[in-house]
């Protein structure tokens, strides 16, 4: 999101000698990556590219920011990477014990309250991770969660986070929100749109963010289950 | 157990007997051990838990030490840590919503973690009372420095069937205090069987806030609502015997409250005044008089101060919450980056007479004013009524729309001024 543009400044000042800096410790680090998810009437797609970089540096090329919460519920995070490994444990856990003493597992909106309690918990020291939520909701529809750091959430249809997400949304918003466009009909998404929609998106970000690349996961919500695809994308 | 470890939830427990212990293993040493050193943040800082039964969320509150500190020495329980006053949490004895403030955020709070990203700010929200209800009205976007981060945001949040909030700064606390304000409400009204009122709702959030001031949290709210049983009869007689006695409802009410229950029954005045002409301007003068008087007498009058204490004030309410700790009642409030343009619009229009329809279109055209001005309020409105049945709430108006028919107006405008000018030449 902003981050890039930030980056882009604090860049700046790296190449102008300014005078003494101090840098102080910082408990965050950007690890990159994009993320996305659709809704469409009975299906929802989480898609995440599958690069770890840190600086300049490409920690891993196989590190897929999707994770599988329930059988209709995926998450997407990315941001700090330490971050959204203990915050997926913390999940998982939290999900463990709703099951444990409620007997049912929890609903896709359900899980998207308790993230929000959960970021908030953490206001005086966010998760610095930027998560979607895609699913199927309890009558079966695709349902996207969208979340900041600190845990204000709301459900829409389609939502791109991460690194490239200033570049992904306007497009999402053009092609899937029909905005500003004037005098289309505007069918339904289907499944086979969406994705062919999604792979030609992550392939326009590889193209222009550098820490968006390596290889696309797609994870198809259905009520039949979840499907996993990998797709590769720019490896430089 | 491990589990809840893990995870750092506090959960209020059903079988109080059974997991009373586990309060003590807030304790930060405790959670040292239990944590294995494995998230190095959490060792060094202590735990804050909200006093009372009543905890509306545990926080977790880094204390600066350890960012000054050498990352060598990361991992390594001080001993000041340890000896920071933790509050005993009761869960045997649930209290009340008059909440028990826990000991202030320390200042040690500042220099907060620097964060990477911007949290989401920039708004217009406004509410305003009149003769037909409450009106809230807002923007749905929500940009984060620069980018609309979500252009159809719900900046109005119902809170009860009678109660609306409008939000303005950080959309997180915003949202999240909003859910806590509506918990409490609701366990207010399951154990008084009665609805909070909108002043006291407005105390409640601003008390719940305090214990925050000083740290970065940014909430503004307008909380609209109705209070009261809704009946008009009632309305009535609360309010001439507010007339009858505004020496006992002052001295009734606290040093607050006082000035302000004062400036709506004056405003009250002035907009009776069609009814009551001649008593009018005599209240006004003795209500101010009172104001001065009760200072140094309680004017005590036994026959009708009963009803007076009994009959509750009912009917349209807006109260404007900060958390910097302000307070305020009044009858209109804008707030946010497009508040100036809001209020040039609903200063110029807004009386207590207006009718629904009226009411709705100023509101609409404030906000249409404010986000055509202010960059960081657009796309679409949001606009709720409330009255003594509920809230309604309009649909969600594109002012995409609007702008083409304001062009179309002014060029019909242009047009016929070209057509008058020929003619009168003629």
């Amino acid at each position: 999101m902003m981050i890039s543009a930030q980056n882009y400044g604090d860049k700046m000042k790296e190449y102008h000698y300014t005078g003494p800096v101090e840098h102080k410790f910082s408990p965050y680090a950007f690890n990159g990556g994009t993320v996305l998810a659709v809704a469409g009437d009975d299906f929802a797609i989480v898609a995440s590219d599958t690069r770890l970089s840190e600086g300049y540096t490409i920690h891993s090329r196989d590190s897929p920011k999707c994770y599988k919460l329930t059988d209709t519920t995926v998450l997407g995070c990315s941001g700090f990477h330490g971050d959204c490994l203990t915050l997926t444990k913390i999940i998982e856990a939290r999900l463990k014990m709703y099951k444990h003493s409620n007997n049912k597992t929890m609903t896709s909106g359900a899980i998207a309250a308790m993230l929000s309690t959960i970021l908030y918990g953490r206001r005086f020291f966010p998760y610095y991770v930027y998560n979607i939520i895609g699913g199927l909701d309890e009558e079966g529809r695709g349902a996207v969660y969208s979340f900041d750091p600190v845990g204000s959430y709301q459900r829409d249809s389609y939502k791109a986070g991460g690194s490239a997400s200033a570049m992904l949304q306007p497009l999402l918003d053009n092609q899937i929100g029909f905005k500003n466009m004037e005098k289309v009909e505007q069918l339904p998404l289907s499944l086979e749109k969406a994705e062919q929609l999604i792979k030609d998106v992550f392939i326009s970000a590889a193209e222009r963010d550098v820490y968006t690349g390596d290889a696309l996961k797609l994870c198809i919500v259905t009520k039949e289950g979840i499907r996993e695809e990998i797709m590769p994308l720019r490896k430089d | 157990m491990a589990l809840q470890d893990v995870c750092g939830l506090q959960e209020p427990p059903l079988f109080p007997q059974w997991t009373a212990p586990l309060s003590h293993s807030f304790m930060p040493e405790n959670t040292s051990h239990l944590n294995g050193g494995g998230i190095h943040g959490e060792d060094c800082s202590s735990w804050m838990p909200r006093g009372g039964g009543v905890s509306p969320l545990e926080f977790y509150m880094p204390v600066a030490e350890y960012l000054t500190e050498s990352p060598l020495r990361f991992g390594q329980t001080s001993l000041s840590s340890s000896s920071t006053n933790l509050l005993t949490v009761d869960h045997l004895r649930p209290s009340l919503p008059s909440v028990s403030l826990p000991t202030p955020a320390p200042c040690s709070i500042y220099p907060a973690v620097p964060l990477p990203f911007i949290l989401s700010h920039g708004t217009t929200t406004l509410g305003f009372t009149f003769q037909g209800g409450v009106i809230a009205a807002a923007d749905t976007r929500s940009s984060c420095k620069g980018l609309v981060a979500c252009p159809s945001s719900p900046k109005v949040l119902p809170i009860h069937s009678h109660l609306v909030g409008t939000t303005s700064g950080t959309s997180a606390d915003c949202a999240l205090w909003k859910r806590i304000l509506a918990r409490e409400l609701r366990l207010y009204q399951l154990r008084h069987r009665r609805r909070l009122s909108t002043g006291g709702a407005a105390k409640l959030l601003s008390h719940m806030l305090h214990p925050f001031k000083g740290t970065e949290l940014c909430v503004a709210a307008t909380l609209c609502g109705w209070d009261g049983d809704g009946e008009t009869g009632e309305d009535e007689v609360t309010v001439t015997e507010r007339y009858a006695n505004p020496q006992a409802t002052v001295k009734r009410n606290t040093n607050t409250q006082r000035v302000a229950r004062n400036s709506r029954s004056q405003s009250e005045i002035s907009s009776e005044a069609t009814t009551q002409p001649i008593t009018g301007d005599d209240k006004n003068a003795r209500s101010v008089a009172s104001r001065a008087a009760t200072k140094t007498q309680p004017v005590t009058t036994p026959e009708s101060s009963s009803s007076v204490v009994l009959s509750r004030v009912s009917g349209p309410r807006v109260v404007y919450v900060c958390s910097d700790g302000l307070r305020l009642q009044g009858e209109l409030f804008s707030v946010g980056s497009g508040s100036p343009y809001a209020y040039s619009i609903l200063d110029s229009s807004v009386y207590w007479g207006m009718s629904v329809e009226e009411a709705t279109l100023v509101a609409r055209e404030a906000v249409y004013r404010a986000t055509h001005m202010d960059a960081y309020s657009g796309n679409n409105v949001d606009l709720y009524h409330v009255t003594a049945k509920g809230w309604r709430r309009r649909q969600r108006e594109d002012l995409k729309e609007e702008y083409y028919i304001e062009k179309e107006r002014e060029r019909k405008r242009v047009e016929e001024m070209k057509t008058d000018e020929t003619v009168m030449v003629k």
